[in-house]
């Protein structure tokens, strides 16, 4: 009898020619699996990361558009295991479909983009929460609205609470402009990537 | 509903072991083909893969269906396998892979499954068996068998 597992050790070897691919192997396999699962309709999430003047951002698009912008701070692990459980787990890093995003947040960040032009999927948002984030564009490029303002443009002037939580849930922050939406003191309230990013956005607005 | 993973994390979790799986099963030249269509096929199943799956042993059985397709497709296009033309020696494949592709290309067929399944894909004999159809001790000798077999030849291998 032939111990299996000392047998397994001295088989190792046989294999020790045929090494692990390289990185750029894999990276060329990676890249025909995105444009083939795109060709054939395979891809429901295609995302990729980039960086900007308010930390590293994930952009994720379904075919239909694009679905959710994420700050680091949300923790993008858990942000794609969500959209796996939400949307569907056929998600694959492929940066093509959201090149026109990323373009035009770099314009933002320099300052030469005052709106967002991209087709956007709503389908992580329902109800009064997709009602006040398709309001939220029409606060332009620069201006601010209370939370109490936007619950009375969208016919529901009690639900200001409900504004708040539509805004601290937008599924595309920078994109919906929920950093638009201060308090009605004048303080500029709460923002999902923290007060200083909202701040930092509406400083960049005001050409400061 | 049970959550999976996003598929990226699939590709890179077993992205580099399906590729040296194909590429011991089909040689180097036809790797790349047999490792596309694997991870194609698997986006394509992975909504209604049952959670508690095992997704090595489940790559891997793509894997071999899609390394039979293309073993095939060759065959027919007269390109021979076991003896692939030097030409074909180009970047990521060294002369030692070709080497030890042509002596896995000499197994009798289960046999390089068998060894390739178990010791380069990783997977249980109860995993290879069920691949490769047979029970576990048939699975079991047809990789003791193959792998006689291999140190044989490159053994004898200047």
């Amino acid at each position: 009898m032939t111990d299996p597992i000392r047998d397994h050790d001295r088989t190792a070897d046989l294999f020790a020619d045929i090494r692990p691919p390289g990185q750029d192997e894999l990276q060329v396999l990676h890249l025909r699996l995105e444009v083939t699962a795109e060709a054939k309709g395979l891809l429901d999430v295609a995302y990729r990361t980039v960086d900007t003047p308010v930390g590293t951002l994930l952009l994720a698009a379904t075919p239909a558009g694009l679905v959710r912008v994420a700050y680091e701070r949300e923790g993008l692990d858990g942000v794609l295991e969500g959209l796996a459980r939400q949307l569907s787990p056929r998600i694959l890093s492929a940066p093509q479909r959201t090149d026109a995003a990323a373009r035009q947040l770099e314009e933002y960040f320099a300052g030469d983009r005052n709106r967002f032009d991209l087709p956007l999927d709503l389908s992580l948002s329902r109800g009064f929460r997709r009602t006040v984030l398709s309001y939220l564009p029409r606060i332009g490029y620069g201006k601010t609205a209370s939370y109490g303002e936007v619950a009375a443009a969208v016919h529901n002037p009690k639900a200001v609470r409900a504004v708040g939580t539509a805004c601290a849930t937008n599924p595309l922050p920078l994109i919906v402009p929920c950093h638009r939406v201060i308090r009605t003191d004048g303080l500029i309230g709460s923002y999902l990537a923290g007060p200083e990013v909202k701040q930092q956005l509406l400083d960049l607005e005001a050409g400061a | 509903m049970t959550a999976r993973p996003p598929f990226e994390e699939v590709v890179s979790r077993h992205g580099p072991t399906v590729l040296r799986v194909c590429r011991a099963v089909v040689g180097p030249v036809d790797a790349d083909d047999a490792w596309s269509e694997t991870f194609l096929s698997a986006l394509q199943a992975y909504p209604r893969l049952p959670a508690d799956a095992n997704l090595e042993a489940w790559l891997v059985t793509i894997a071999h269906r899609k390394a039979i397709d293309v073993t095939r497709r060759a065959a027919r296009g007269a390109i021979p396998v076991a003896d692939p033309p030097l030409q074909a020696t180009r970047r990521g494949t060294d002369d030692r892979d070709l080497d030890l592709a042509r002596s896995l290309a000499a197994l009798p067929e289960k046999q390089r499954f068998a060894v390739v399944y178990h010791y380069l894909g990783g997977l249980p004999y109860r995993e290879v068996a069920v691949i490769i159809g047979g029970s576990i001790e048939s699975a079991r000798r047809a990789a003791a068998d193959g792998i006689a077999n291999l140190r044989r030849t490159q053994g004898t291998r200047s």
